[in-house]
């Protein structure tokens, strides 16, 4: 009964309008889609704007000033980069477990936990392996501990079709705790005061491209996205993870193995989080710090709503949210604000997301009834 | 010495375990309430950060706790009116909009902590408490049992009051129809969405006053994102209890022990890894899951907008 529950819901966000087939159609199709993805977003920031001045700031000169840092700005520009590497990877999950109906909530506990691993393992291989072996164990260790971490919430899911979303929000809180002890207990740095692990030298690190400070991590992200939109739209296996989505009985009945499935949603899209957590560690921080906890899991799941699963606006929306939070850091602090304006902009896109999915559906209707 | 070490470290644990437990009582019956009537509320934790934040303007202000507590359920259910007007009124996907309200009203009351109380972090008194006559006596957990602020008890009656409305009244009948068959309901001449908006603004306010009980009373004092995920445990314990109050409580009570063991360790000096602790609740929630939970039991429109033109 779950399964319908959250196929209906991950289906009716999906549903494009297809009213007629032609060219004539197909352009206003695409136009149509365009504006519902452009649309949200200009209220959004009419919104928020709104907002800025009743809390006494020009709302002018603070998104200018979150483009102009965000954006324009070369530092800036290379944080925002940089970001998106682990936010793409993440978003990278999402994509194969939403549209097949699986509300994985829990990337948060999945990312933390692989990412400590990885810490810890890191500057034991660094000074005998090289560059090349390291990443790719190291990418490999994320993933499978990633995936790892998802396993109860599968089991119970394919098994006993315990929801999952309460497994899932359940092994973020396992997942903080386990990744602190960790961290406390067993890779802890003595020669440190605060609990944290060994430190990946920074030579040792993900290589960095053309000179700038952006790390191969966001390659690693752009690739991870486009593959899973290319294997959800033009393959069999994507094919049947959407049908799993869309009618869950159905695929049952076309003689689907639906525990295979689940199981392999859930250790995919779990797998890239951990992936992700690889790539940050490696090509960031070098080390994880006890009650490390940047919450990248729950920002990316409404933008990956917001991009309608579809890859290249899954990396625009993620693109645009990097921006956005490098630059709104920097605007925020000129502003004497907290750093979580950021957050009321990406409410406001997915309230208006939602009022422009019922006027398009009605509208829709209103086109069927005649 | 063991005397000692017995009495103050129970008596910490209790009475520790039921301050937090509380909130979660408070947002977990809510929560409940809506899951029954079809409405997946994942914006819970919002709820109460905006309940938290507007009980605590208020009573800063005016100096009651108990008009803060109102406020906070008044602001809840207003922020619930969002859900309300989109999953309930507009079929919005209810998860999508659930993570609006939450990163939303995580973002809104840091903005106004900022804007009010960043440069002096007022705090509130600590809250009376209340007695009960002769319990509270017992000796041990006595005090940590029955000397609280009032609103504790009121959770317990609210417990009470919430099961026998699901059980034996014509509004938990329609409640529940509503989450199983709501075009049944609507055959039998109910209105689907007005019972799925009422539950919706319940759960927002017994989320807001949760979230106020937070503020007020466990802590003394607002920070972002004060509610600390109780929101989201909230959302475990009634999914968990699928309907059967007392199992939020137990749940609670058991989530709220555990996170109380570390501060009773410290105060009695035994070094202990808190997040292994931390972690216990969980676990056993797994497991006693994995154990009985394969009748699991939830509303058949669960998370299923209602349209009365698709039938």
């Amino acid at each position: 009964m779950t399964r319908a529950a959250s196929s209906s819901g991950a289906g009716s966000v999906e549903s494009a309008p297809e009213v007629g087939i032609g060219p004539d159609h197909r352009l206003r199709a695409s136009v149509n889609s365009i504006l519902m993805a452009v649309l949200p977003v200009v209220a959004a920031v009419i919104c928020g704007g709104v907002l800025l001045a009743l809390l006494g700031r020009d709302p002018v000169s603070f998104y200018s000033n979150v483009v102009g840092h965000g954006l324009l700005g070369s530092l800036g520009r290379q944080e925002s980069l940089i970001r998106m590497a682990p936010l793409l990877c993440i978003a990278a999950g999402l994509m194969i477990a939403f549209p097949a109906g699986i509300w994985n909530l829990g990337t948060d506990g999945q990312f933390v936990v692989a990412g400590v691993v990885v810490a810890a393992l890191g500057p034991e291989l660094a000074p005998n392996t090289n560059g090349l072996v390291l990443f790719t164990v190291l990418f490999v260790v994320g993933f499978a501990v990633g995936a790892a971490w998802s396993i109860i919430p599968a089991v119970m899911k394919a098994w006993f079709g315990m929801n999952e979303i309460i497994t899932t929000l359940m092994t973020i809180f396992l997942g903080l705790s386990f990744a602190s002890l960790l961290v406390k207990e067993f890779f802890d740095d003595p020669s440190t005061t605060v609990p944290q692990t060994k430190v990946l030298a920074v030579e040792d690190r993900l290589p960095r491209m053309f000179g700038s400070r952006v790390h191969i991590g966001l390659v690693v992200g752009l690739v991870a996205v486009l593959a899973v939109h290319y294997m959800m739209t033009r393959t069999a296996f994507g094919l049947r993870l959407r049908i799993v989505g869309m009618n869950p009985a159905a695929a049952e009945h076309a003689g689907m193995n639906m525990r295979s499935l689940t199981l392999s949603i859930f250790l995919l899209s779990s797998g890239f989080a951990g992936l992700a957590a690889a790539v940050e560690i490696a090509g960031v921080h070098g080390m994880v710090r006890a009650e490390w906890n940047p919450a990248f899991g729950f920002a990316v799941v409404p933008l990956v709503f917001l991009a309608r699963f579809h890859g290249p606006s899954v990396i625009l929306f993620v693109g645009a949210f990097a921006m956005f939070s490098i630059g709104g850091e920097s605007a925020s602090r000129k502003a004497d604000l907290p750093n979580f304006f950021v957050l009321v902009m990406v409410a406001l896109m997915l309230i208006f997301l939602a009022i422009s999915e019922f006027l398009q559906a009605r509208s829709r209707n209103v086109v069927t009834h005649e | 010495m063991s005397d000692l070490f017995s009495t103050l470290f129970l008596a910490s644990l209790v009475s520790g375990g039921v301050l937090v437990a509380v909130p979660l009582v408070f947002a977990g019956v809510g929560e409940a309430i809506s899951e029954r009537a079809g409405v997946l509320n994942v914006g819970l934790e919002g709820m109460m950060l905006m309940g938290a934040f507007g009980a605590f303007a208020t009573a800063i202000s005016l100096g009651s706790i108990w008009i803060g507590l109102l406020v906070g359920g008044l602001v809840g259910m207003a922020t619930s009116l969002l859900m309300v007007v989109l999953c309930v009124r507009l079929n919005a996907n209810q998860i999508v909009i659930g993570i609006a309200i939450t990163i939303g009203a995580e973002g809104v009351t840091a903005l106004l902590h900022s804007a009010n109380y960043s440069d002096t972090y007022p705090r509130l008194p600590r809250a009376e408490v209340l007695d009960v006559p002769l319990l509270s006596r017992i000796p041990v957990l006595g005090d940590g049992l029955f000397s609280h602020h009032a609103s504790a008890y009121l959770a317990l009656l609210l417990v009470v009051l919430a099961s026998w409305v699901l059980r034996s009244t014509g509004l938990g009948l329609n409640i529940k129809a509503a989450g199983d068959q709501p075009h049944a309901l609507a055959a039998a001449g109910g209105n689907p969405r007005t019972t799925r908006t009422m539950a919706v603004m319940t759960t927002g306010f017994l989320a807001g006053v949760g979230g106020a009980h937070i503020a007020l009373i466990g802590a003394g004092l607002f920070v972002p994102a004060v509610t600390h995920g109780a929101g989201f445990i909230a959302i475990v314990l009634a999914m968990l209890a699928r309907g059967r109050f007392g199992w939020i409580v137990s749940g609670a009570i058991l989530i709220g022990v555990s996170l109380s063991l570390t501060t009773a360790f410290q105060l009695v000096g035994v070094d202990v890894p808190i997040d292994a602790v931390q972690m216990l609740p969980f676990i056993m929630i797994l497991v006693v899951l994995s154990v009985f939970g394969r009748g699991s039991y939830l509303p058949a429109a669960l998370a299923v907008p209602y349209d009365p033109e698709s039938r």
